[in-house]
């Protein structure tokens, strides 16, 4: 299990170098000088240039300014955002409310996803399972954005149940509708995937084992098929996590939740370029990690995996 | 029938009833029937794949000749008319600047549609040469074309390519941004056909191409690609709609399309600040976009399901 977990650690690096030197290459290849943009219309003087220029060790080659960068994600610093604020501490104000969203969303889309597709596959063929499968196609398909305007249309101005933008604190009660909306991206593939799922545990030999002991439908369906069934949902909900964070972003910006997605999504409407590459980063970073431990957790579940490579 | 009648001692079974040539022979009346065959037989019969298809084609009318659909100038907007109600030549109505909706989402089609096709097109071409030398020549290259493909696939490709328009805000079209979409999608389909490379390359048919002494090159080029590419055209087709809905959220972002470019994505975003006093301006061009998404992911699906005998006998 340790061999497993340091290889696993050391898969990551390498990866984790080519990510973060990927975006920094990104903004590096950016035209313009990102000087002369701070002065706006002015004409800088050329000394005071010559010294910022030293400061952001912009003179540096630039393989030297991406270390210097790496460096300074490692010491927690994600540079400055356009107001002048370190983006460390907005993230220590924002974070909580997008996890609480997320936490509410991944809630959602797991107890009613696992649930439908249960059933569904339970039920192969009949009215049921052919409906979810159409509605859930249409989720699929249907942007997030779309998702979110109509879902603040219908309860929010029309039926009145729920308040179209979020109040400053982010109260549970007035992220439940954005967390319904983040929620149905994923929902659908998840109803898809447990349906599936379930339908090939069903005709494995243990289950028919199971009901020729004589053991009841009660026993056999959440122990036997359900908990067999989940591995393939865990893993999609891992690596789709990415789906999650983009999805927060427009979500966020929607219904105003002051998360990290609404400061992401307001720094990309305003075009402050450095700020949304800060975000980015950090984004793509939570989604390493969090890959990184549904990872090391399935080698603790499964210990078929930990062999594999 | 044979004459010469065997002895009631030992018993043997007349020569004559069944000629070699028989066993051997080719039933040539019969169709042969591979995959492809087979695929085209199960989606035939499927009412989806009609629906899907035909719509596809109706979307690429409308993309190739939108002047047939409307007569009506979209860039002809009035704001005495802005959000105005439909009226029986502008059967949609009119949005914030006094254009006309449907006129606007038939001139729109072409663009979502190009920019499909150029992702797929860079999807698929670059997701094919890494997943096709790492599946097939294994070892040192596939390590290193697999880890590239890992740094790629770990940033979430719409947030790359935020980051991409932000810095090329100066240069926004349709290529640009097929670019910054189909530049961090492609892991996908290079791992989908790594992994089916890596199943077929074993089979007896390459082995026996081996046999005869053709080249490693050409045996990957004329038996193990085409016998792998079937779930490639399956994750292609997904993504066309999943590319149209990354170009339509990056316009609602803001760094999508620049406003004079035509575009579902452009008209959604325009409309959002106006939900309250006139929907008609967003839902309609969200409807037209989730059909097209939806019935590319609709084939795309008919396809897996006639290619894959596995979710065929599920069903």
């Amino acid at each position: 299990m340790a061999g497993y977990i340091f290889r696993r650690i050391l898969q990551a690096i390498p990866v984790l170098l080519g990510t973060t030197f990927l975006i920094y290459f990104m903004v590096f290849a950016m035209p313009g000088d990102p000087l002369l943009a701070l002065f706006g219309d002015k004409t800088p003087n050329p000394a005071l240039l010559e010294r910022l220029r030293q400061e952001y060790h912009l003179d540096q080659p630039f393989i030297v300014q991406y270390f210097l960068y790496l460096g300074g994600i490692f010491r927690g610093d994600f540079g400055t955002s356009f107001s002048g604020e370190p983006v460390s501490a907005i993230l220590a104000r924002t974070f909580p409310v997008t996890i609480r969203l997320a936490i509410m969303a991944l809630f959602i889309e797991f107890v009613g996803g696992v649930i439908i597709g249960l059933v569904s596959g339970l039920r192969k063929g009949k009215l049921f399972d052919a409906s979810a499968l159409v509605i859930s196609l249409i989720f699929i398909s249907l942007p997030i954005f779309v998702i979110a305007f109509v879902a603040q249309f219908i309860f929010g101005i029309q039926l009145g149940w729920a308040r179209t933008t979020v109040s400053t604190g982010a109260p549970i009660q007035d992220l439940i509708l954005p967390a319904f909306v983040l929620a149905s991206i994923t929902f659908a593939q998840i109803v898809r995937l447990t349906r599936s799922s379930v339908i090939e545990t069903q005709s494995l030999d243990f289950v028919r084992t199971a009901y020729s002991k004589g053991l009841s439908r009660r026993r056999i369906i959440p122990v036997h098929i359900l908990r067999n069934s989940l591995i393939p949902v865990v893993t999609y909900a891992a690596t789709d996590f990415g789906v999650l964070l983009v999805g927060a972003t427009v979500t966020e910006g929607i219904f105003n939740v002051p998360g990290v997605g609404r400061t992401l999504y307001q720094a990309i409407i305003r075009g402050e370029g450095p700020t949304v590459v800060s975000f980015v980063t950090v984004m793509v970073l939570i989604y390493l990690v969090v890959n990184l431990v549904v990872d090391l957790l399935y080698g603790l579940l499964d210990p078929r995996i930990r062999y594999v490579k | 029938m044979s004459n010469n009648t065997p002895s009631p001692n030992h018993f043997v079974a007349p020569l004559e009833e069944t000629p070699l040539v028989a066993i051997d022979a080719v039933k040539v009346g019969e169709r042969p029937s591979n995959l492809w065959i087979d695929a085209w037989r199960d989606m035939r019969r499927r009412p989806m794949f009609w629906i899907s298809a035909a719509i596809i084609v109706l979307i690429v009318i409308v993309a190739l000749f939108p002047t047939l659909f409307t007569q009506i100038d979209p860039r002809e907007c009035i704001l005495s008319r802005s959000n105005g109600a439909p009226t029986a030549t502008n059967i949609l109505g009119f949005n914030k600047q006094g254009c006309d909706v449907f006129s606007r989402i038939v001139h729109g089609t072409s663009t979502s549609l190009s920019v499909g096709i150029i992702v797929i097109i860079l999807t698929t071409v670059l997701g094919v040469l890494f997943g096709m030398f790492a599946g097939y020549y294994g070892g040192w290259l596939d390590s290193v074309l697999s880890r590239a493909g890992d740094i790629f696939f770990s940033i979430p490709y719409i947030l790359a390519a935020v980051v991409i328009m932000s810095v090329f805000s100066a240069y926004r079209n349709v290529f640009i941004i097929s670019l910054a979409i189909g530049i961090f999608a492609w892991p996908a389909t290079a791992r989908v056909l790594r992994a089916e490379i890596l199943r077929v390359k074993n089979a007896d048919f390459v082995m026996a191409a081996q046999a005869l002494g053709v080249s490693r090159f050409r045996i990957l080029l004329r038996h193990v690609l085409p016998n792998s590419i079937a779930p490639v055209i399956v994750v292609t087709t997904i993504s066309l709609g999943a590319a149209i809905v990354a170009e339509a959220t990056l316009s609602f972002l803001g760094v999508g399309l620049p406003n004079s470019t035509m575009s579902w994505g452009n008209d959604i975003s325009a409309a959002q600040t106006d939900l309250r006093t006139a929907p008609q301006t967003l839902i309609y061009p969200s409807i037209a976009l989730s059909i097209t998404v939806l019935s590319f992911i609709m084939l795309g699906e008919v396809v897996r399901d006639a290619l894959d005998p596995k979710a065929r006998a599920q069903r």
